[in-house]
């Protein structure tokens, strides 16, 4: 067993723990791991040449930045804000539980790619978080909008992890099953499915509960403001 | 017939839009930071093609590239994004607008999920209309177009200012957009180097013998340890299952697979929580909505992932032996 290639490993840690640019840090460990396994220079390059080509679609997001940005330089955010104030049942947990419930729901029939960071979080969630946050703490910094931008974030990113795996014709269930037919073990895509329902569960209730307590504690910090 | 190579032409041409307006305002190292990626994304069919064909040469030049692009990334400062327009002015096409701002912005899922679900039936003429692979993320693009061209209708701006605003977008972003590509590279010479073996050749080692639950925990914490490593619970499974879950766990203590399998690939995906190379779903966003610290989604996310593991793997040691 050749360890060496290990070190690739331990380039990824140095370099994101030493805080480098990510970038440089994560050619150099492929090049390390690479060399270090005894690849020729010629095939490495072209491994990564097409490896780096091969995933393209992760890049696909880009594609809805100008019209995001095009809704936001005609006030969009401002308007989503502005919207949430007048909606009086709606509180800073009711919308992103309610939101993580529809993310994780669409996620569940492999619907993953209608939501995310650049299609909802950014132009839609985030702003109207940050005015249900200003309704509970009118004295709201960069510092909690950063922290409610981080929340709404980690809510669409749990949705739809903890969504995805229930449907049957998604690479989760599906790579699960090739590798047990690999090794002579035959189950269906559904009975797979169904045993990601009860941690599916367990997120949206634990995800839930910390939006919960996210919102009391901006409402205990209000309510000091206000005595103090 | 729409195909999912013609997300990647417009991607191009983006990337290349970009990069010449950085160059025409002295952003040197910007514009052929985005020049660069945009040859690698109209080029990169061709790559393929001629690869397929046993010719290695293109996909060398790709690699030449991809560490070109490692060597501009850290010269790409991102810079405090200066909004076009005052605050002023928008709360006033805000009123103006209203709730019409919404229809684009809802358009992107709304398109990309109608594609998604009717799209296999779509066909003019005898011919299908979208390609089955990638069915969701041509979608997408589609989605991208028609939202484009209703929001420049809605807000009465032409669409060419919608490719400034998306630049400005892109360029506050910066090199975090590289990542998820990058990582997916890495992965792949991490499976080409034997690094999975490697890790699953440690694992056995260190393994204590004679108990179950013991065993399920180093898998599941492999599970997560792996994830973390390599960014995604896809390249664990292979390596964890191979070197733990099933000659030990299956074939020796006679673990349910399903329920194994299942809640297995779940810790991973707990990993994936908390792990900066996980960059598209961590880091992309972080930079995306503006955060001043780049961690700080995985921050938001790191007790969430904390409890769902606990509860995932308690309920598999309930479960997976019955």
């Amino acid at each position: 067993m050749n360890y060496w290639p290990l070190l690739g490993v331990a380039v990824i840690v140095v370099g994101f723990a030493l805080r480098f640019n990510p970038v440089p840090v994560v050619v150099c460990a492929a090049l390390v791991s690479g060399l270090l396994a005894g690849l020729p220079v010629p095939a490495l390059l072209a491994l990564l040449g097409k490896s780096f080509v091969s995933s393209r679609m992760l890049l696909m997001f880009v594609l809805t930045l100008p019209a995001i940005g095009l809704l936001e330089h005609a006030g969009l955010r401002e308007h989503a804000q502005r919207w949430m104030t007048q909606l009086h049942g709606m509180t800073l947990a009711r919308l992103l539980v309610g939101y993580l419930l529809v993310r994780q729901v669409l996620a569940m029939f492999g619907l993953t790619g209608v939501a995310g960071a650049p299609q909802t979080v950014r132009p839609l969630l985030a702003p109207m978080g940050e005015a249900a946050v200003e309704r509970i703490l009118p004295t709201m910094d960069d510092a909690d909008r950063d922290e409610l931008r981080a929340v709404a974030a980690a809510t669409d990113n749990v949705g739809r992890f903890f969504g995805e795996d229930v449907f049957i014709a998604l690479g989760a269930v599906l790579l699960i099953q090739s590798f047990y037919a690999q090794h002579g073990i035959d189950l269906t895509p559904l009975s797979i499915a169904l045993w990601a329902l009860p941690t599916a569960i367990a997120a949206f209730v634990i995800q839930s509960l910390r939006i919960w307590l996210y919102q009391r504690r901006l409402q205990r910090r209000a309510a000091r403001l206000r005595v103090g | 017939m729409l195909r999912i190579q013609y997300g990647y032409w417009l991607i191009a041409a983006f990337l290349v839009y970009t990069g010449g307006r950085n160059l025409r305002e002295g952003q040197v190292w910007r514009g052929a930071f985005w020049l660069l990626l945009g040859a690698l994304f109209g080029g990169g069919d061709y790559v393929l093609a001629q690869q397929a064909a046993g010719n290695v040469l293109p996909a060398q030049v790709a690699g030449g590239a991809v560490i070109a692009l490692a060597l501009l990334a850290p010269r790409l400062h991102r810079h405090p994004q200066a909004e076009t327009g005052d605050t002023e002015r928008r709360l006033q096409s805000a009123t103006r607008l209203g709730h019409k701002l919404f229809v684009p912005a809802l358009m992107i899922p709304l398109v990309t999920l109608l594609v998604a679900l009717f799209g296999a039936h779509l066909s003019i003429a005898g011919h299908a209309v979208f390609a089955t692979p990638q069915m969701t993320l041509t979608g997408l693009v589609v989605a991208c177009v028609v939202a484009l061209f209703a929001a420049s209708r809605v807000a009465r701006v032409p669409v060419h200012q919608g490719l400034g605003e998306g630049r400005r977008l892109l360029d506050a972003i910066g090199w975090a957009a590289l990542l998820p590509l990058l990582l997916a590279a890495l992965g792949e010479v991490f499976t080409q180097s034997g690094v999975g073996a490697a890790i699953a050749a440690l694992a056995n080692a260190i393994l204590p013998s004679g108990s179950a639950l013991a065993c399920l925990l180093v898998f599941a914490l492999g599970m997560v340890l792996f994830t973390v490593i390599m960014g995604n619970a896809f390249a664990a499974f292979p390596v964890m299952m191979a070197g733990i879950g099933l000659p030990l766990l299956v074939k020796q203590y006679g673990a349910n697979p399903a329920i194994l399998g299942s809640m297995g690939m779940l810790c991973g995906y707990c990993g994936t929580l908390v792990t900066p190379m996980a960059a598209d779903y961590n880091l992309v966003p972080a930079a995306l909505l503006e955060l001043r610290n780049p961690y700080g989604v995985i921050r938001a996310q790191w007790w969430s992932a904390v409890g769902i593991f606990s509860v995932t793997v308690v309920m598999m040691w309930l479960l997976v032996f019955r």
